[in-house]
């Protein structure tokens, strides 16, 4: 099997989506690019981290639309043309320009289905380059699906891996559901295994990335690599860990997290976005809810602390938890 | 522009509609039987209605929290839409929208909308959707003065045009958003001069007489579904009503209301003109007035006795399907 990047991955699915159901289109700022330009070259960037390429000229204008900057427009169009039964893929760029169209996304989209009493769908799937990682700064850098996934209606997906971004986006095209896709912008480059044809992984079911019986580690996106480093190096000290990638945060499997929780005793849970009201809190709080009893330790979180991301590499460095941090709480757990 | 015998009735039965359903709906209200917060059509009637008489059920509308008139020009169903005003489980929309969310996709009706210029860009999505399909469907969507000093707006004409989207804008200009008017809220003299600048054409209309809006909006939907890009109506006609029921209305001028109700209600200048041309007779009228009545009292009637929805009900509906919690 060949190795793809994510970059890639996604964009073998956007391709092998937009070919096999006509109603799938790709909306977005340069997720063509060029139009208008004296050069010509319309089509030559898709999207500013390429993940769209080719998509412009394999199936045309009609099919891969740029738009001008305008996030609430691109949201409101995909979720208006999913109402009315196509089934969009929008780009948002940067996770963190959530901030500009929050209203399309939360208040519209998500709410269609229940506010409509369950007569609609809206089968758009909004994409987004996410997370830190890159001294990108304030305004570039945020895991926003934390946020997100506070909000009932809306599907919410963060991949670790290229192979996992293939099948989830493949899934997310084919629900009926609004879904917000949040690619970690690290990871696009990372590689492994990855199927030609078109498979698709079901949401709300969790991936064991390591199993082991002395903790429980949970860990989300660009976490997830960062976890299974902590936990690699942990087992020459005969530290043995369950390393759960939830692959969605809405729907969560609960279920996977509390049966390893109450085998192994012990739950660390790590994410790159800052603490309070997170997903570290409320994975922690799912535990000592239903899984008090088998506790034999603190529950841990390990998160960004509470400020905005930073500019200077030394300081990002220092900002989103590393695999020592993550070793550091496993032990605390095990003390 | 002309309407046979069958189209003036059907415009005349569909104005009468609304304001009799926005009326008893008041009166509801006062009678404590619809709770949350409501916002009448009364008096505008003719920009629903003048629009809507061009439309079929592929073509899609969006509305606004002012959205019931809209809704059933668009063809909702009024006994199903009275029942979702008392929060019934039977209401168009289980109960769970209300007021401010009446919708029927499959009318294309794409939803009342609470949130100020919330539906412009979605109806630039149904318009490219059309585009896309090459259906020759056209997307509506309504709005009033106060969305057009929001971005959303702006967002959506501007995408329109870029994408030449079938999309008609029609702003209602009743002169205030909630409680200021709009000499203060717009920063220029010249609103359709502004909106014409987004570069699509704009028809002016009297929203107190339909033959005005609706050869207005004629020329607006003709030029959409041309293909070359969207058009917008601007449809003139002050509320008979407060922003929302109870809505002190301490912006209005003595005798504002009253000057209205006598000098610019569309159901009066219908029958004036009727009167004139002789193409419907009172009876003929009359007798549309009194189906009208009894539709709206079996409406409240049924809403009244609907079923109630049960605590079960409160999740239900969130997602197609969710796999595991």
């Amino acid at each position: 099997m060949a190795e793809k990047t994510m970059r890639d991955a996604i964009n073998e699915a956007l391709h092998q989506a937009m070919a096999a159901d006509e109603s799938v289109f790709v909306i977005g700022e340069d997720v063509a690019g060029c139009n208008g330009s004296p050069s010509g070259k319309v089509g030559e960037v898709g999207g500013v981290f390429g993940v769209t390429s080719g998509l412009y000229k394999a199936f045309g204008p009609n099919r891969c639309i740029d738009t001008p900057i305008s996030e609430s427009a691109i949201v409101g169009a995909a979720a208006g043309a999913a109402l009315v039964g196509m089934r969009p893929v929008a780009e948002i760029m940067f996770a963190d320009f959530i901030g500009v169209c929050m209203d399309q996304i939360v208040n519209q989209m998500g709410k269609f289905r229940y506010m409509f009493g369950g007569k609609s769908k809206c089968p758009a799937v909004i994409r987004f380059a996410s997370g830190g990682g890159f001294s990108a700064a304030g305004q570039h850098s945020q895991a926003m699906y934390q946020v997100m996934t506070s909000f009932p209606g809306l599907k919410v997906v963060v991949p670790s891996n290229a192979y996992d971004a293939k099948g989830l986006l493949l899934q997310a095209i084919q629900d009926d559901d609004p879904v917000l896709f949040f690619e970690p912008k690290v990871l696009y480059q990372e590689a492994c295994e990855v199927p030609d044809e078109m498979y698709t992984i079901p949401f709300g079911e969790a991936a064991f990335v390591r199993e082991g019986d002395d903790c429980t580690v949970v860990a989300f996106g660009q976490m997830v690599p960062r976890a299974a480093q902590a936990i690699d190096a942990l087992e020459a000290e005969g530290i043995s860990c369950d390393l759960i990638d939830p692959r969605t945060t809405s729907p969560l499997d609960t279920d996977a997290i509390l049966e390893s929780v109450e085998a192994t005793g012990r739950l660390v849970v790590v994410d790159e976005a800052p603490p309070r009201c997170g997903l570290t809190a409320d994975i922690a709080g799912l535990a000592a809810d239903r899984a008090f009893k088998s506790l034999k330790g603190p529950i841990k979180q390990v998160s960004a602390p509470h400020s905005p991301t930073p500019f200077s590499p030394e300081l990002e460095a220092a900002y989103i938890p590393d695999a020592a941090k993550i070793m550091a709480a496993i032990k605390e757990t095990m003390a | 522009m002309s309407l046979n015998k069958e189209g003036l009735l059907r415009a005349y039965r569909q104005m009468k509609t609304i304001r009799e359903f926005e009326d008893r709906t008041h009166v509801e209200i006062m009678n404590g039987q619809i709770a949350g917060f409501t916002h009448l059509y009364t008096g505008q009637e003719a920009n629903a209605v003048g629009v809507c008489e061009h439309l079929d059920d592929e073509d899609t509308i969006i509305s606004t929290h002012r959205g019931h008139g809209h809704c059933i020009a668009k063809g909702a169903d009024v006994i199903g839409m009275m029942a979702e005003l008392f929060g019934s489980s039977e209401g168009l929309c289980k109960g769970k929208g209300g007021s401010m969310h009446v919708a029927d996709v499959e009318k294309g009706i794409l939803g009342a909308n609470g949130i100020v210029a919330g539906g412009p860009p979605i109806s630039v999505g149904a318009a490219l959707a059309a585009k896309i399909r090459d259906n020759g469907r056209v997307a509506i969507s309504f709005s009033g003065d106060g969305s057009v000093n929001q971005g959303t707006c702006f967002e959506a004409m501007n995408l329109a045009v870029v994408l030449k989207v079938p999309a008609v804008f029609v702003i209602e200009n009743n002169y205030y958003s909630e409680h200021t008017n709009i000499d203060y809220a717009v920063g220029c003299d010249d609103l359709k001069a502004r909106t014409e600048g987004f570069g699509f054409p704009v028809f002016v209309a009297d929203g107190s007489d339909f033959f005005s809006v609706y050869e207005a909006a004629a020329k607006a939907i003709a030029h959409a579904r041309e293909g070359t890009g969207p058009a917008g109506i601007f449809a003139e006609q002050g509320r008979f009503h407060g922003h929302f029921v109870g809505d002190p209305e301490h912006y209005r001028a003595d005798g504002e209301i009253n000057d209205l109700r006598e000098n610019a209600c569309c159901l009066k200048n219908f029958r004036a003109r009727m009167a004139e041309t002789g193409e419907l007779s009172e009876a003929e009228l009359d007798a549309v007035d009194s189906e009208v009545m009894a539709l709206i009292e079996e409406a409240v009637s049924g809403a009244k006795a609907a079923a109630r929805p049960t605590p079960e009900q409160v999740t239900e509906d969130v997602y197609i399907n969710y796999g595991a919690a």
